[in-house]
């Protein structure tokens, strides 16, 4: 790891650094765009605290960029202003168009380095990498998103994507089917516009919605869909990278000053982890189930349990979901096991029951296979995660319900008119984990200032807080659990500065054993959002084919 | 309208003996020994020997009696596979993956070494998962009036991965009871990432939604080619199927249920009006049809109704996809020529071409196809003449005497296409070796 190692040399401080940042037209050829693929990592040296700046900065941007995806629909005008605002606060080059070049190289000089921290911290797991990834993208789209036609064009040449138009006479020839499948272009518009043809599986996330026209694996993706296959490869080189520089950080030639700050640095991202809530487990009673999944479970949780208490049987899907779910507020494997063997063998023999279940409940707790600690989903992952199709009850209620029989529901659950109606417009404005929250604030009789700093992002972090407000521990918790999330300016892990500087040994060994341990279980993960985990099953395939 | 033929309804001329599971234990070493396609199969999964270790490093799992369950089987070449299906004879053959290493050897390497690197793009269209809009059977349980469902399934997936990805080989099996397979073995196919496999099952799934969604299928103002394609096709088999066997507009009860998905609610009840009046199924269908189509003229504002006729249809009759399956490079799919243990029936290979004339109730079982062969050695005994005559050299193949003939010639098809392609693939690269 070049990078690494240069800041292990990072003893020469601030004079060296500056005899290596470059001048005159050295500045100009080292960032030829405002907008970066980030290929090439640095390799200038630079000081511990200008490093920790970097990272503390870019991390406020992308946190930031995750709260504004999650309260407006992406892509929308109210989404860009907001991303606007924040972003001119925050880092500038994000949306300054007119500065000249020249002033820009401080800028894009940080933009380049910051990425490459944030690379080295959140490479060490399956969930590191799935945010990172999903926050840098939607970071580079924005900016993609606001460069005009000519300077997207010297970006890709200047980044090696060429994409060639099509002739005219296949354009004609096609042009009725490419106005049907593409959205918002008609026939006329088709003339004006070029068309470029790439193997479908560049343009994956248009064929998933069906929203390009396909022949013979060809897609012909308009020029105002370029942005889906540029940052389709972007995405694929930046999960490529983080593969190899996972892969590289156990190994990294280190001095205990640059792993335990990376490792601060990459907690500091959401909240709990609920993979490893040891301390709960055991704690809740079987018998008490029934009666918390009216009280305490959050709508997508009690909607399945009450599925499952009347079909004896869920799906696949839902299994997943609430399963994890249930580990994740406490059960031990044993409680689970029974659980669910009660309810499925009501409607099948026992045996059936132990063949075909049981080793998928002790596999999702690492007993089995692999051995992988399955993570309980986060609404995120429910919310985009696989729809439910036809026998399924999985999912998010707000986001997979008729809003008509979401009403009626809410209704039988006594929640007030008034209430239904303020849910259901979040809904209809695509403000799903709102109007969850909204439902949190109406079903535990909280008035609305009081937790105005709850943001759900995960059915157990509902859980809890119910769990919280019904034993009166509102209180203490305030301000840990409740705002997590909301809190962009990364301050909210106290421990994060002290742990910095102190560097001790122990917390070095736990650093590379997590390092170690996230690389194993990477390729296990069930990955919704696999290309980080395919990336790693190649990688290591390939490495343990060399040395055998 | 496709003038299918004719299924179950009416007696079949032959009088089987009907299969019961208990004889699968002593039917299938003689299925095993005799009738089971090993060399096309080997031909098949061995791909040419294009890429080395493919067979040699693909998954297959058996499962045996009582459901005991045995992963990570994997042989080196064909009389290994013969020799171990003869020996354990498996109630059932799934296939897997091709991995890193030898699967038998997992054990033997480090867990994060041995990885699924490839396997054919597969898709599983279950019965089951029409239960909501099926009238005749539930569950596992299908007939003449709701087989139709798998062959606009047939057609509509096989053209898309024809047409659209260009995929060309594409194999349909029966899956022995219930439902179809396919597998996709173009090498491009094979080689695609997890996340390609789920863009492409994504693509073709239309309806979508839960228990808690009425509405499974929303058509945007322009249908995507691939739609349009798909709405001619369950235009073919709509009046038979939906309208007559279905009768899905026979009573009030089904027409409610069917006309709930009109987001318009003038236009709904104006639909329900119409059903009212008119007195069968194919009535109601066209009347409505033609009165969405006059308020569709004039200035009615039914915009967001306008494909409601279309997406009634597609919500009944489009291909539902089990995504989990076709996603995971990983997962396992029950293997061609198995027998399905509760049926007896052979999981054979479909044409598309002939989808139509495919009824799974003619589908051999394993006990008939083991008489088929009985009776035909005893018709054609070879005459004995002087006792010790060696007997002659080329005997005839044991599948040609029986039922399954067809079927394997069916594979035999979807072999040998890919083999020519093989062939040029082999002679590039011997001819770059050549080169150095």
């Amino acid at each position: 790891m070049e990078f690494g190692k240069g800041k292990r040399e990072k003893s020469q401080t601030g004079r060296k650094n500056r005899q290596k940042r470059l001048a005159g037209d050295d500045r100009n050829k080292a960032y030829k765009h405002r907008l970066q693929f980030y290929s090439i990592p640095p390799t200038e040296n630079i000081s511990l605290s200008e490093f920790e700046e970097m990272a503390i900065n870019r991390l406020k941007v992308l946190k930031q960029v995750e709260n504004i995806g999650i309260k407006f629909v992406k892509g929308r005008n109210d989404y860009n202003d907001v991303m606007e605002k924040e972003l001119r606060k925050l880092m500038p080059i994000a949306v300054s168009q007119h500065h000249k070049d020249e002033d820009d190289y401080d800028a894009k000089r940080k933009d380049h380095i910051s990425h490459f921290i944030l690379r080295l911290a959140y490479c060490r797991s399956e969930e590191l990498r799935r945010w990172f990834i999903a926050q840098e993208l939607d970071l580079f789209r924005f900016r993609f998103l606001q460069e005009n036609k000519e300077s997207i064009t010297s970006f890709l040449q200047a980044n090696d994507l060429h994409y060639k138009p099509i002739s005219e006479e296949e354009k004609t020839d096609k042009a009725r089917k490419f106005s049907n499948s593409s959205y918002g272009i008609n026939e006329s518009v088709v003339t004006h516009m070029d068309f470029y043809k790439v193997p479908f599986t560049e343009a994956l996330d248009l064929v998933k919605g069906r929203k390009v026209y396909l022949e013979k694996g060809f897609a012909y993706v308009p020029h105002n869909d370029l942005v889906s296959i540029v940052v389709s490869a972007f995405r694929a080189h930046l999960s490529h990278a983080l593969a190899l520089t996972a892969r590289a950080v156990p190994s990294l030639e280190e001095d205990n000053r640059l792993l335990p700050m990376l490792t601060n640095i990459s907690k500091q991202y959401l909240g709990e982890d609920y993979s490893n809530k040891n301390s709960k487990t055991g704690s809740i009673a079987l018998e008490d189930i029934d009666s918390l999944a009216k009280t305490a479970y959050p709508l997508c949780m009690r909607q399945l349990h009450s599925a499952l208490r009347e079909d004896h049987h869920l799906k696949h899907g839902g299994r997943q979901q609430y399963g994890l779910f249930l580990k994740g507020i406490g059960l031990t494997m044993e409680q689970a096991l029974k659980f669910w063997r009660t309810e499925f063998s009501k409607k099948m023999d026992g045996d059936k029951f132990e063949k075909q279940y049981a080793y998928n409940i002790r596999h999702s707790f690492g007993k089995e296979g692999k051995r992988v600690n399955y993570t309980p989903y986060s609404c995120m992952k429910i919310i985009m995660g696989t729809q439910p199709g036809p026998g399924d009850y999985h999912g998010c209620p707000f986001r997979h319900t008729d809003v008509k029989l979401l009403k009626q529901r809410l209704a039988s659950y006594k929640i007030p008119a008034q209430g239904i109606e303020q849910i259901a417009d979040l809904v209809k404005g695509y403000h799903y984990q709102l109007a969850c929250t909204k439902y949190f604030e109406l079903t535990h009789n909280i008035d609305k200032d009081e937790v105005s700093g709850l943001s759900l992002q995960h059915p157990n972090q509902y859980f809890d807080a119910s769990m919280d407000i019904q034993s009166g521990k509102l209180k203490e918790s305030k301000g840990g659990r409740f705002s997590q999330g909301n809190n962009a300016s990364g301050t909210y892990n106290s421990q994060r500065s002290s742990g910095t500087q102190s560097s001790s040994q122990s917390q070095m060994s736990n650093t590379q054993q997590s390092a170690n341990t996230s690389t194993a279980t990477i390729v296990d993960e069930e990955g919704w959002d696999n290309f980080t985990g395919e990336d790693m099953e190649k990688l290591d395939s390939s490495v343990a084919m060399d040395t055998s | 309208m496709v003038t299918a033929r004719a299924m179950s309804e009416e007696k079949t001329e032959v009088v089987r003996p009907s299969y019961s599971p208990d004889e699968l234990p002593e039917y299938l070493p003689v299925y095993y020994k005799r009738l089971f396609p090993y060399g096309l199969y080997y031909r098949w999964l061995n791909y040419g020997g294009v890429q080395k270790n493919y067979f040699c490093n693909r998954e297959f799992s058996f499962t045996l009696k009582d459901d005991v369950y045995i992963r990570y089987q994997s042989f080196s070449d064909q009389q290994e596979m013969e020799k171990q299906i003869q020996r354990q004879c498996p109630y059932k053959i799934d296939i897997g993956a091709v991995f890193s290493h030898k699967p038998k050897d997992h054990k033997t390497v480090k867990p994060t070494a041995f990885q699924a690197l490839e396997k054919e793009l597969v898709f599983d269209i279950d019965m089951t998962d029409y239960d909501d809009v099926r009238s005749c059977c539930q569950g596992a349980d299908i007939c003449a009036n709701c087989w139709p469902l798998m062959r606009m399934a047939i057609k509509i997936v096989d053209a898309a991965l024809g047409e659209d990805f260009g995929f060309e080989h594409r194999l349909w099996v029966y899956s022995g009871r219930r439902g179809v397979h396919c597998w996709v073995a173009d090498e491009a196919a094979r080689k695609l990432s997890q996340n390609a496999r789920s863009a492409v099952a994504e693509y073709l799934s239309v309806v979508k939604g839960g228990e808690n969604k009425l509405r499974k299928v929303h058509l945007p103002e322009n249908i995507h080619p691939s739609i349009v394609r798909a709405i001619g096709i369950v235009g073919q088999y709509f009046d038979d199927y939906a309208l007559e066997k279905q009768d899905i507009l026979g009573d009030k009860d089904s027409w409610q249920k069917a006309l709930a998905v009109i987001p318009d609610d003038k236009l709904r009840e104006c639909a329900m009006k119409i059903m009212e009046e008119k007195k069968n199924s194919k009535e109601r269908w066209y009347s409505f049809k033609k009165e969405h189509q006059a308020l569709l003229n004039g200035d009615a504002n039914i915009r967001k109704s306008r494909h409601c006729l279309q997406e009634i249809a597609l919500q009944y009759c489009y291909p539902r996809l089990d995504v989990n399956v076709s996603k995971g490079i990983n997962h396992l799919l029950k293997s061609p020529f198995c027998v399905h243990p509760k049926t007896g029936r052979v999981c054979v290979p479909i044409d598309p071409a002939h989808v139509d004339s495919f009824d799974p109730f003619k589908v051999p079982d394993i006990n008939q196809l083991c008489q088929e062969i009985d009776e035909y050695d005893r018709k054609n005994k070879p005459e004995i003449t002087e006792g010790d005559q060696p007997p002659p050299k080329k005997r005839m193949k044991d599948y040609k005497k029986t039922s399954l003939l067809e079927s394997i010639e069916v594979f035999e098809k979807f072999v040998t296409k890919m083999e020519k392609q093989w062939k040029g693939k082999l002679l590039e690269i011997s001819d770059q070796k050549g080169d150095f």
